[in-house]
């Protein structure tokens, strides 16, 4: 618990509409000019646009509303109240974990920070390769200043933590490019625990920034609401609504209490599992069987670097440097690229993603504060045989997302680890362990290298995660080929657009919410415009 | 057709879990959710004695409360799945199908270990999986828990503590 000040204390003892739905009550019937579904990256943008040109706008939310007085840097308290099934999402056959937000403000409440606008050779792809001419560089170059001025998106004017500065070493020793990341804070405390929620409010999230104003604005707010589906009309060419249960306080099991929202328009921002997951159980048409296809996920392996001096990757901002050399030494539909980072290194996620178990994993421990963990995030969705995963939905109706890993990927992954390895010796590690459960610690760069070619790459062998959920409901240029189209306005549904990461055709290639922040901004002014 | 010990274990296992499928569908109105026993109990103290080794004396009570508490908050799609699991290794022929021969509160931590590291190594990625979502589990209760950041050397910030 958090003392420092609260703007959501404040905000409730001011009258901001906000309604607990998983408290007792009667069914919840509401009319609005504009219902949201999802109140992460482009939920929130939306919220805030809308709701400030004077629409009536209602903002559903799955999870619960936690700000920084609930916010105490526990793993064990963050991740079953924060994140999409206690940040243990898993792909249909369980080979990738998945981070994904699922409070108040969504992963940008729980994201670490990291802020890339959309790389220029993804637009170019984009462009040619998927018709979609709208998105220009020069175009699109408003909304993401616009998105960056709005949540203070700028340069990290701090050193970088030993984590992250030991990537630049590697990197620096090889003559691997390599630079600084943005971030969207204001006042940071340089603490490390973004990924706990932020304690200090200076994380710009949707938390702290648009959601406040569209509640200062009049916008309503309900949160533990599931939404079920849409609520069409008889002809299937819009919504009238949507439909959705309550949660208990649980945030588990239907409460019984339903929900109910007329709308005009009917915005979805439930993320790119979410969002296909609504237009499933809607049975909303899909004449081209586009749904839910080409999910990318940005599939991340990880290196433990093990040095002689304290690393503590839990201390300090969690992302500042990044290289994306391994992205441009082949096309970029050639053997997929990928792009180098550094993930915090807290106890719990830290402990539960190594690999082994009893005395062997208790020594690993023991020597926490000397680790130095990098991740690759491989760039997927252009290469012809990565075509990503797709979203189904289980007998009780909740989403799976299945993502078969193939040769594609697994070369990557095998690539990715002996470059992490090779950037970790270079940094002076003394060992190196890749995450794989075959893996031992190498003790040099040679003996590092036999050992990754000989590891089997495999499901629940290999550690893939992933924090970056894309896709599903792409855009298009024509109906035949996406879902929706470059203003995010769903094909067949004349008034529901989707704004968030499902309408990307591809991965983007970098960390995603600023890609997110602008798309949404764009279509959230078309929206307004058509109103 | 002959079998060989690994062969004999995942047949044995697969037709078990089949059975215990079998069983949870045939049973009218199961609650939904894992409903913990005093069974599950004495189970999650003898996997976290294998997948964990020794630790501070305390220390399995805590892991226990905490890896119920951490299934509670699970969907209930993926607290069916442990249920299920769990029903499975409770079964005296399962458990013996899997090579282990004492009941799980007498099971010595190695014992239960070379079940796990069997699982771990499988080429059956059902196995595999139920591997690591014990060990996700089971290390995610553990370090969780304030009472093991001791042993890895870590504490919240410094700064942090007047304002939490």
């Amino acid at each position: 618990m958090s003392k420092l000040p609260d703007l959501w204390q404040d905000g409730l003892a001011a009258g901001w509409k906000v309604t607990d739905a998983s408290q007792p009550g009667p069914d919840l019937k509401l009319e609005c000019d504009v219902v949201i579904v999802g109140s992460g990256a482009g939920g929130g943008m939306a919220a805030e646009q809308l709701a400030s040109a004077g629409l009536q706008v209602v903002l559903l939310e799955e999870g619960g509303l936690y700000s920084s007085r609930h916010f105490n840097l526990r793993e064990a308290e963050a991740y079953p109240q924060l994140y999409q099934e206690s940040a243990n999402r898993l792909t249909a056959d369980k080979g990738i974990t998945i981070l994904q937000g699922r409070t108040v403000g969504g992963s940008t409440t729980v994201n670490w920070t990291s802020s890339f606008r959309t790389p220029a050779d993804t637009l170019a792809w984009w462009r040619s390769h998927h018709g979609l001419e709208a998105m220009q560089d020069a175009a699109l170059q408003p909304w993401f200043e616009q998105a960056e001025a709005r949540l203070n998106i700028g340069p990290w004017q701090t050193d970088p933590n030993m984590n992250n500065a030991l990537l630049a070493q590697g990197c620096s020793k090889l003559g691997i490019r390599y630079a600084p990341i943005r971030r969207n804070v204001k006042g940071c405390w340089n603490l490390g625990y973004c990924g706990t929620g932020c304690a200090t409010n200076a994380k710009q999230s949707m938390l702290v920034t648009t959601i406040p104003v569209a509640l200062s604005r009049g916008a309503q707010l309900l949160t533990r609401v599931r939404v079920q589906q849409l609520w069409l009309s008889a002809d299937r060419t819009r919504a009238e609504g949507v439909i959705g249960l309550a949660l208990g306080p649980d945030g588990i099991r239907p409460s019984g209490r339903r929900v109910q929202v007329r709308a005009r328009q009917v915005v979805l921002s439930a993320g790119a599992i979410g969002t296909p997951a609504v237009l499933l159980r809607s049975q909303a048409p899909d004449p081209y069987r586009l749904l839910g296809k080409r999910t990318f996920l940005h599939p991340v392996v990880m290196s433990g670097g093990l040095f002689r001096q304290p690393v503590e990757g839990y201390n300090g901002a969690p992302q500042t440097i990044y290289s994306d050399h391994f992205l441009h030494t082949q096309p970029i539909d050639g053997p997929l690229g990928f792009k180098l980072e550094v993930p915090p290194v807290h106890p719990l996620i830290m402990a539960s993603t190594l690999p082994g178990n009893g005395m062997a994993h208790q020594r690993l421990m023991k020597t926490l504060p000397y680790w130095q963990v990098s991740l690759a995030l491989m760039r997927d969705g252009f290469h012809p045989q990565s075509v990503g995963g797709s979203v189904g939905l289980r007998s009780d109706g909740t989403p799976v997302l299945s993502y078969p890993l193939g040769d594609v990927e697994w070369e990557a992954a095998r690539r990715a680890l002996l470059q992490m390895a090779e950037i970790q010796f270079a940094a002076g590690a003394r060992a190196v362990l890749p995450v794989h459960e075959d893996a031992g610690m190498a003790t040099s760069w040679r003996q590092a290298q036999d050992m990754i070619r000989q590891l089997p790459m495999q499901i629940l062998r290999t550690r893939v995660v992933s924090a970056h959920v894309m896709g599903g409901a792409m855009m298009s240029a024509d109906e035949r080929h996406g879902v929706v189209d470059q203003a995010g306005r769903h094909w067949q549904l004349g008034n529901v657009t989707v704004i968030d990461g499902s309408v990307f055709p591809t991965s983007i290639g970098a960390n995603p919410q600023l890609s997110v922040y602008a798309l949404a901004l764009r279509a959230a002014d078309a929206l307004r415009r058509r109103l | 057709m002959t079998l060989n010990r690994r062969q004999f274990i995942h047949t044995g296992l697969l037709g078990a879990l089949s059975l215990g499928i079998a069983a949870r569908l045939a049973a009218p109105h199961a609650a939904p959710g894992f409903a913990a026993s005093a069974a599950d109990r004495q189970l999650i103290a003898a996997l976290g004695r294998g997948m964990l080794g020794s630790l501070p004396a305390t220390a399995p009570i805590a892991l226990v409360d905490n890896t119920l508490v951490a299934i509670a908050g699970l969907p209930l799609a993926s607290q069916a799945e442990l249920r299920q699991l769990f029903d499975l290794l409770q079964q005296p022929l399962a458990r013996m199908a899997l090579g282990l021969r004492p009941p799980w509160q007498d099971a010595r931590a190695e014992q239960v270990r070379a079940m796990l590291d069997r699982w771990r190594y499988s080429r059956l990625t059902l196995l595999r999986s139920a591997y690591q979502g014990l060990h996700g589990l089971l290390y995610a209760s553990w370090y969780g828990d304030p009472a093991s950041w001791q042993a890895a050397a870590y504490q919240q910030p410094a700064i942090m503590k007047g304002y939490l």
